[in-house]
C-alpha cells in the first residue's frame, strides 16, 4: 500500500495544537491587557483649545481648586469654570499673550471655550462629587496630582472595579476634611493613615454603597 | 512551523508597537469597546446641544427670576430683606451685618476668603497676594483708611457686582457666604490695628503678651 500521507504529516496534529494554543493564549492575553479601562482610558491627555496649565495655576500660584471648580462641593457635577473666571486675572495679567487669545475673544463674544472632556463615565452610571469631597475623599484619590500636571491626564481607570475597591475599604483612602483640597498632603505614615481612617470612618459614619442601585439608578 | 513563529512574532511586535502599553499618555480619545448605552441622548451639565442656538445644554436664567435657595432655609426666608440681599437700605449702603456673627460665620468667612480672595488680596488683606508678583498691582490694601470707613454694604456690593478691574463673585459665593467673608475682612483689619487691650485676659499668656 502506497503512502497517502508523507512522513512529515505525523507531526501536523501536534503542530496545529501548538499553534492553536499559542494563538489562544496570546488572544486571551491581549484581550485582558487591552480590553480594559486601564488601557483605554488611563493616560488620556487631550490637547485643549487653550493651553491651560494646572501645574502653574493650582501648583505654583496655589489657587484653590474651588476657585475654578466652584460647585464641586454642592453638586454632582464639578463645574469647569466660565471664561469670566479666567478674566478675573487675565484682564490684567498677560493681556497681550497669544496663548490667551481664545479666552479674550470668548469673553467678548460670550461663546464658550470648547474644552475637551477628559473624565467621562458611561451615562448609565450615577456619580456625585459632593458626597465624596465632603466626606473625606480628596480630588487626589481620583484625579491624581493635578497640581503638577501641565495637561490634565486621566490617572485612574474609573472602572466599576476601581470604584468598588474604595467603596469596600474607604478607611484606606479618607483623609482629614481640611486636607481635601491639598494635593500635597502626606500622612505621617501609612500606619497612622489607616488608624486615622478607621477612626474617621467610624466617627463620621462613612458608609459607601455597594448595592447596584446606588450607582446604576 | 518556523515560518509561522516568524510571522507570529512579527505581527505581535507590530501590534504591540501600535497599541503601546497601559497608561501611556496619549491624546487619542478613549475607545469604547462595548458602547451599549454608554452615550445616551440626554442632556448633562455643561455639555453640547444641537438644539439650542448657542450650542449649550445649560440654559441661561430668564431675567427677573428669583433664586429661591431651597437648600438654604436661611436665605429663602429672607427674600424681602434688602440689607441681606443687596447690601443697601433705602438706596444707601447699609452699615453693619444683617445677621448675628458667630464663630462659625468667622470660620466660614476665613475659609471662603482664602479660596476666593486670597490669591489677589493676600492672606492678610494687604493687596499683595500671589498675583501681585505677576503684574496685578492694582489690588487695594484693606488696611487703608478708606476701607476702615467703608460700609459693609459697599463691600457686599463690590463682591456681588464687581468693581473696576475686579470681577463679580456672585456666582461663586452665596449671599450668606459673602457676609461671612466681609466679617473676616473686618477681623483682618481689626487684627492690624488691635492692641494688647483687645486680647481677653485669659488668652494673653498663651500668646506670650
Ligand atoms: C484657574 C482655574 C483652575 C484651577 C485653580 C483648577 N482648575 Fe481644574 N480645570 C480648569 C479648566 C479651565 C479645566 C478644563 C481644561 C482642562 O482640562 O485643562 C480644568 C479641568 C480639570 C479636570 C479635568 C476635567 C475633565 O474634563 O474631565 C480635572 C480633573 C481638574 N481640572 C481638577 C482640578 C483640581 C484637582 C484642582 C485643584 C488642585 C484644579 N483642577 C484647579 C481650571 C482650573
Ligand atoms: C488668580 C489669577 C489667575 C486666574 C484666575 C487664571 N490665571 Fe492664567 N495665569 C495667571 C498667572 C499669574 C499666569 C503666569 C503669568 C506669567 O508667567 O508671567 C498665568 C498664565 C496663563 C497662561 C500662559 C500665558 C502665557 O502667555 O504664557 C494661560 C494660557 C492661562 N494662564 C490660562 C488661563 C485660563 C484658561 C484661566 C481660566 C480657567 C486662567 N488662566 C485663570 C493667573 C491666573
Ligand atoms: C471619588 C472620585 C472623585 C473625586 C474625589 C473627585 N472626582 Fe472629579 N471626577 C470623577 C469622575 C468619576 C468624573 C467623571 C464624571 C462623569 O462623567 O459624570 C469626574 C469629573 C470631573 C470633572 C469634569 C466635569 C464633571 O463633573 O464631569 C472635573 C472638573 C473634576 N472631576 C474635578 C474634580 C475636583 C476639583 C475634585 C476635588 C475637589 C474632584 N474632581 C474630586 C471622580 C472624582
Ligand atoms: C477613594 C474612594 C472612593 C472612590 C474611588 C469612589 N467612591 Fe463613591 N463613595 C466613597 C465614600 C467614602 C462614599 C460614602 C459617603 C458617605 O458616607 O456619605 C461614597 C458614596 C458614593 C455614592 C452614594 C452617594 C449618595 O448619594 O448616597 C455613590 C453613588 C458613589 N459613591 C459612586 C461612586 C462611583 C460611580 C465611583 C467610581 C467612578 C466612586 N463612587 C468611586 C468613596 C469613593
Ligand atoms: C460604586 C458604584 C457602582 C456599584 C455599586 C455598581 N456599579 Fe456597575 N458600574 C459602575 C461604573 C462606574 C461602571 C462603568 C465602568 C466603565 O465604564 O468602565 C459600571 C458598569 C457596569 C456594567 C457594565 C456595563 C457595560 O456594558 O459595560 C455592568 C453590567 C454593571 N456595572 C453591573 C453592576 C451590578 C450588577 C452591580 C451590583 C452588584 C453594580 N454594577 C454595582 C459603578 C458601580
Ligand atoms: C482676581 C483677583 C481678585 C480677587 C480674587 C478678588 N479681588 Fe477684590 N479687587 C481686585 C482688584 C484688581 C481690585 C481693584 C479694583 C479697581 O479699583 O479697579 C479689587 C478691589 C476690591 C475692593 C475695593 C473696591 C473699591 O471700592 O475700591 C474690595 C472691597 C474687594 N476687592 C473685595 C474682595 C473680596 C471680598 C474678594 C473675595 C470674595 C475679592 N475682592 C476677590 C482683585 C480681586
Amino acid at each position: 500500500m502506497s503512502k497517502i500521507f508523507p512522513k512529515w504529516s505525523n507531526a501536523v496534529p501536534l503542530q496545529v495544537l501548538i499553534i492553536l494554543t499559542v494563538l489562544g493564549v496570546t488572544v486571551v492575553g491581549l484581550v485582558t491587557y487591552y480590553f480594559t479601562p486601564k488601557y483605554t482610558r488611563v493616560g488620556y491627555a487631550p490637547t485643549q483649545p487653550v493651553a491651560f496649565d494646572h501645574g502653574l495655576h493650582a501648583g505654583q500660584l496655589g489657587i484653590d481648586c474651588r476657585f475654578c471648580h466652584t460647585h464641586v462641593e454642592h453638586s454632582r457635577h464639578s463645574t469647569v469654570p466660565p471664561t469670566s473666571t479666567c478674566m478675573n486675572c487675565h484682564n490684567q495679567i498677560k493681556t497681550e499673550s497669544d496663548a490667551l487669545e481664545l479666552v479674550r475673544s470668548s469673553y467678548e463674544s460670550g461663546e464658550a471655550i470648547p474644552w475637551v472632556r477628559i473624565h467621562e463615565l458611561p451615562e448609565f452610571t450615577y456619580f456625585d462629587h459632593s458626597v465624596h469631597v465632603n466626606r473625606g475623599i480628596s480630588c487626589y484619590e481620583c484625579h491624581g496630582n493635578v497640581n503638577e500636571m501641565e495637561v490634565v491626564r486621566h490617572e485612574h481607570p474609573m472602572s466599576m472595579g476601581w470604584c468598588l475597591e474604595c467603596h469596600r475599604e474607604p478607611e484606606r483612602f479618607v483623609r482629614p476634611p481640611e486636607e481635601i483640597y491639598n494635593m500635597e498632603w502626606e500622612p505621617a505614615s501609612e500606619q497612622a493613615r489607616v488608624e486615622m481612617g478607621v477612626e474617621f470612618v467610624h466617627d463620621w459614619n462613612v458608609n459607601p454603597p455597594l448595592s447596584c442601585s446606588a450607582c446604576h439608578r | 512551523m518556523r515560518i509561522f513563529f516568524a510571522i507570529f512574532a512579527f505581527s505581535l511586535l507590530a501590534l504591540l508597537s501600535i497599541l503601546g502599553f497601559r497608561g501611556a499618555t496619549s491624546d487619542r480619545p478613549p475607545i469604547e469597546i462595548f458602547p451599549d448605552m454608554v452615550r445616551q441622548s440626554k442632556y448633562k451639565a455643561q455639555s453640547h446641544s444641537e438644539f439650542f442656538e448657542d450650542g449649550r445644554t445649560d440654559r441661561p436664567v430668564p431675567p427677573g427670576t428669583v433664586h429661591r435657595q431651597y437648600d438654604n432655609p436661611q436665605e429663602s426666608e429672607r427674600l424681602d430683606d434688602d440689607h441681606f440681599n443687596t447690601g443697601r437700605v433705602n438706596g444707601d449702603y447699609a452699615e453693619g451685618f444683617p445677621m448675628v456673627v458667630t464663630r462659625e460665620t468667622m470660620e466660614r468667612g476665613r475659609d471662603r476668603y482664602r479660596i476666593f480672595c486670597g490669591s489677589c488680596h493676600g492672606g492678610i488683606g494687604d493687596g499683595q497676594g500671589i498675583t501681585f508678583e505677576y503684574g496685578m498691582v492694582t489690588v487695594p490694601d484693606f488696611h487703608a483708611e478708606r476701607f476702615y470707613d467703608m460700609a459693609e454694604g459697599e463691600i457686599f456690593e463690590t463682591i456681588t457686582e464687581g468693581r473696576g478691574l475686579m470681577g463679580s463673585y456672585k456666582d461663586k459665593l452665596s449671599v450668606e457666604d459673602r457676609w461671612a467673608v466681609i466679617a473676616y475682612v473686618r477681623a483682618l483689619q481689626r487684627a492690624r490695628v488691635g492692641t494688647e487691650a483687645d486680647v481677653p485676659e485669659a488668652e494673653r499668656e498663651r500668646l506670650g503678651l
